[in-house]
């Protein structure tokens, strides 16, 4: 059994020999240029003239392009051709790509892209959210609301009531290697493109408009990236559209790869958000209606923005059942960097709304913030029968559904039938000793004057599914040869998740193989076509699907076909340990495979899969958007210097629910690198714009990801035991995003600490840099 | 440009190079020893480190020709003579203190540089050495734990699973 085994990453030891490429380490033809982005030096306005012969008479340059040497699309969205891949006169942010250098050298390139002169007429940028509010400048023609109940009513006939909002940072991506692409012209207008991305069939569309030519002209090529974490979903697009119009000028292969200042001044992040609540609760602090005003920065293009604020609002109960709830939310736009994809996709800013409120609520009862927590989740799960191919399933049509009264529904209108979180937060808050670290803590605090401590146990459920319904597909193909090795293909992308290796335990499971018999290959275009972005955390289990049933057709005909040929029964045909068992007949896979090949059978498969069971209506915000929940806790212990708001994490528990884990090494790295992701985004990771509209942190040196050290002193991570209800591939469950918002625990253990300086509530702001937790110290004991 | 001249992992090699050239872009260029990774361009994200004269050195930090006459070591000289990883390598593989890799030549170095300095070291000592390595996707501790049992320590003692 290959699948549930805990084995390395197909590519260790790629990696540990520096063997493993990446696009920058392939060798490229003699002759191949490098390319680099003139970036706008204004957030907002117009090119009056572009005076661009100093960069023309750079040494080692051999082109200049500007939008008006684009013979075709001049455009690098995902979504609504609002993103010129060149300036076309307006300049929407600083760092907006205005020209495209074509050089011999990637230094070359870059030095003169810094000659341009350019005359611009400035605007009065958009840079807040007040800005924006004020001018409406928005995606879409106004707010999205979408409502259950009577909300307004249900808060005013609550017994306790309150308000307040809180601000959430952005979150640079800080995938180690940075964006990168090559393209390399072929004959007749073939472009093969190797990019770092994790949606090679978008990269297809968007070089094939750019260039003029059906997507069928262009193959797209990625073997691995250096992290993705969603960075890397549309915004490789312009280096490769780059590199590919580049190439079709020169008739020379180009490559172009950011410099890492360039990356974080050029690429979208994380959305910021505003989130201002008003609840109304009753004595325990159950949660009678909640009103939710959701505000977010968009940036200048539309990329994925619509999509990331629909996840904000779904996530806004987190696992919190509401009776009455409404959810406003505002997509701004703004003259800063198009935000974009990240980790949780805008779920971890809605979760953090809500969690905010659970932490105000017991704040203001005086109760434990974990018993609000609990009074507030939703019902539990009913048991029920599963196991690989029962066919039983919560809240599919076919399904014995639970009696309808004790179903309780999401604000939008989704059963949540497979809910779990109170067994695991029972579990984690016994295996943590949360109630006696939260007594032991009080007391220190007490004698502790100067030092304080705090503990905080937070929930997370996540929905997975891609919210756009048509993207729950994926594509296979898988090949035997007639010795018996096979060769592995798939939609999926692999940024270090582990994809790969999990989807080729499921293929040497279907083939009774060892892993290294099943040859992993890069995410090729001319291989599988039409595919959906390796995101939403759903590559293994959309990919791992596609691959069983593209396994199964082949394993199918050959068990046909030695049955026939031993003349036993093809329903008891078994593939092994390496061994095919036909009858009474055992034979070597390898000769099984040679046997078929010889008969003529066909030892070629594609494999399809579609997720089933999703129906789902954004603008009305009702339907069934998501599969399945994915569930976790985790419970974090931090103590804080109240003279210099400095802070450390003590420890971390985390039990996360992975369903019947695939591959628990590759489950546990994603749980413990989310979470510490997760941390970081509310802790150190600060971005800064100053009133220009510049972004003052472009670089390790000012942008603070979390290092070696920074993490808890004592980490215990454990999966939950359980395998998902829903017919998933081998009943795992999705886990790139959901642990990445474990990290919400540090935050409100922060916020406990703080709360034990005096009576006042803090009122955390995220990042909770040392000087935001210093202001809410100060806010506390002087009691507001 | 002038010729440089150096040992890279056992042998002499020589290439042009400009004043300004660095050593990483030497490495990756000029000999195409592309496991030593450029993660920030600017000395502080560790992807880069490689051994001169048995020091770990930022490759981004350094100019090729300050390296004229020194024994260089890169990721890829790293393994074992007979071409099996070494005992580093091993852990990193073994204890999956990898993901997707980028950051993991450089990781391998410092844990070899600090190893050698320091062949025992406590968890704080590792995790105080690699404060120049930045990793985006582990956390960390399969890394830590990597370079524990790599210097032939208990794991179990670093907490989790
Ligand atoms: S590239 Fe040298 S330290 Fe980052
Ligand atoms: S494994 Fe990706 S940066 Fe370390």
């Amino acid at each position: 059994m290959s699948v549930t085994q805990a084995i390395p990453h197909d590519a260790a030891t790629g990696h540990v020999t520096g063997r493993a490429r990446y696009v920058d380490d392939i060798p490229v033809p003699a002759g191949t240029l490098h390319l680099a982005f003139g970036l706008s030096d204004i957030a907002a306005g117009r090119v009056i003239s572009m005076e661009l012969s100093a960069v023309r008479d750079a040494p080692g340059v051999v082109a200049v392009l500007t939008a008006d040497d684009l013979p075709f699309a001049n455009d690098a969205s995902p979504s609504v051709h609002d993103e010129p891949l060149l300036s076309d006169g307006n300049i929407h942010y600083l760092g907006q790509p205005l020209f495209l250098v074509v050089a011999d050298s990637h230094l070359n390139a870059r030095k003169a892209a810094r000659l341009g002169r350019i005359e611009t007429e400035d605007q009065d940028a958009i840079l807040t959210i007040e800005d924006a509010m004020a001018a409406d400048s928005r995606f879409e023609e106004g707010p999205r609301v979408w409502e259950k109940g009577d909300t307004a009513e249900a808060i005013a006939a609550a017994p306790h009531r309150l308000s307040g909002q809180i601000e959430m940072g952005g979150q640079e991506h800080f995938y180690l290697e940075g964006q990168a692409a090559l393209a390399l012209p072929g004959e007749a207008g073939d472009m093969l493109v190797h990019s770092s991305t994790q949606h090679p069939t978008e990269i297809q569309h968007k070089v094939a408009e750019a260039l003029g030519v059906p997507m069928h002209a262009v193959r797209v090529e990625v073997r691995r990236m250096g992290g993705g974490f969603g960075g890397k979903e549309s915004q490789g697009s312009a280096l490769a559209i780059a590199c590919a119009v580049a190439a079709r000028a020169t008739g020379r292969p180009c490559k172009m790869r950011y410099d890492r200042d360039d990356d974080m001044v050029i690429t979208g992040k994380r959305h910021d958000f505003r989130i201002a609540y008003k609840v109304g609760y009753n004595d325990e602090g159950r949660i009678l209606g909640v009103d939710f005003v959701q505000y977010t920065r968009c940036g200048w293009a539309q990329d994925l923005s619509l999509p990331v604020a629909d996840r904000a609002m779904l996530h806004a109960d987190n696992a919190y059942h509401l009776p009455a709830a409404r959810i406003e939310s505002h997509r701004l736009k703004t003259n800063t960097q198009s935000a974009t994809a990240f980790r949780g996709f805008g779920g971890p800013q809605g979760m953090l709304g809500i969690e905010r409120v659970m932490d105000a609520i017991a704040h203001d009862l005086g109760r434990d913030p974990l018993a609000v927590r609990r009074a507030n989740y939703y019902a539990a799960a009913q048991a029920v029968a599963t196991g690989p191919g029962t066919g039983q399933r919560y809240g599919g049509t076919h399904s014995p559904k639970p009696a309808a009264s004790t179903v309780q529904t999401t604000s939008y209108g989704m059963e949540v039938t497979d809910f779990i979180l109170h067994e695991i937060t029972g579990a984690l808050s016994q295996s943590a000793g949360y109630d006696l670290r939260r007594a032991a803590i009080a007391d220190w605090n007490a004698a502790n004057p100067l030092l304080k401590k705090g503990i905080a146990l937070t929930p997370v459920k996540f929905g997975i599914s891609f919210t756009l319904t048509h993207l729950n597909q994926a594509g296979a193909l898988v090949h035997v040869y007639q010795d018996g090795s096979v060769h592995l293909n798939h939609g999926g992308t692999e940024m270090g998740q582990g994809l790969f290796r999990k989807v080729s335990q499921v293929a040497a499971d279907r083939f009774g193989l060892p892993v290294e018999s099943i040859r992993i290959t890069a995410t090729d275009t001319d291989k599988v076509p039409n595919t959906s972005a390796t995101a939403a955390s759903s590559g293994s289990d959309l990919n791992g699907m596609a691959v069983m049933a593209a396994c199964d057709t082949i394993r199918d005909r050959m068990a046909d076909a030695l049955a026939t040929l031993y003349q036993a029964d093809a329903a008891a045909v078994r593939f092994a340990d390496g061994m095919v068992q036909i009858g009474a007949e055992t034979v070597p896979f390898a000769r099984a495979a040679k046997l078929c090949y010889e008969n003529r059978v066909s030892l070629s498969a594609t494999g399809f899969y579609k997720t089933p069971d999703l129906s789902w209506d954004r603008i009305k915000g009702h339907g069934r958007p998501f599969f399945y929940f994915a569930y976790g806790a985790a419970c974090s212990e931090v103590v804080v210097d109240t003279l210099t708001g400095e802070y450390r994490i003590l420890r971390t528990d985390i039990l996360h629910d992975a369903g019947r884990s695939l591959n628990p090494a590759i489950d546990m790295g994603q749980i413990e690198g989310g979470f510490v992701q997760g941390a970081g985004w509310l802790t150190t990771e600060e971005l800064v714009w100053d009133e220009s509209g510049r972004l003052r942190t472009h670089a390790p040196s000012t942008y603070k990801i979390p290092a070696c050290s920074d993490r808890p002193d004592v980490f215990n991570v454990a999966l939950w035991d359980g395998e998902n209800r829903a017919e998933t591939i081998y009943r795992s469950k999705a886990v790139g995003e959901p642990p990445f918002m474990l990290g919400m625990s540090v935050f409100f253990a922060l916020s406990d600490a703080i709360a034990s300086c005096g009576r006042g509530y803090p009122a955390l702001d995220a990042p909770a840099t040392p000087e935001r937790v210093l202001m809410a110290i100060r806010q506390v004991q002087n009691g507001v | 440009m002038t010729t440089v001249s150096m040992t890279v992992n056992g042998k002499p090699v020589s290439a042009e190079a400009e004043g300004r050239t660095l050593l990483v872009e030497f490495l990756r260029d000029g000999l195409h020893l592309t496991g030593t990774h450029v993660g920030c361009d600017t000395s502080q994200c560790g992807a880069c480190v490689v051994h001169v004269n048995g020091e770990a050195v930022k490759a981004c930090t350094m100019f090729a020709q300050e390296a004229e006459g020194a024994e260089v070591t890169t990721i890829e000289g790293m393994a074992n003579a007979d071409g099996s990883l070494n005992v580093i390598q091993q852990a990193f593989q073994d204890h999956h203190g990898l993901q997707c890799g980028f950051c993991t030549p450089g990781m391998v170095m410092s844990a070899a540089a600090l190893l050698k300095e320091n062949p025992k070291p406590s968890e704080a000592e590792i995790r105080d050495y690699l404060e120049g390595n930045i990793c985006r996707c582990t956390g960390y501790h399969n890394i830590v734990k990597a370079i524990l049992a790599a210097s032939g320590q208990d794991v179990g003692a670093i907490a989790a699973e």
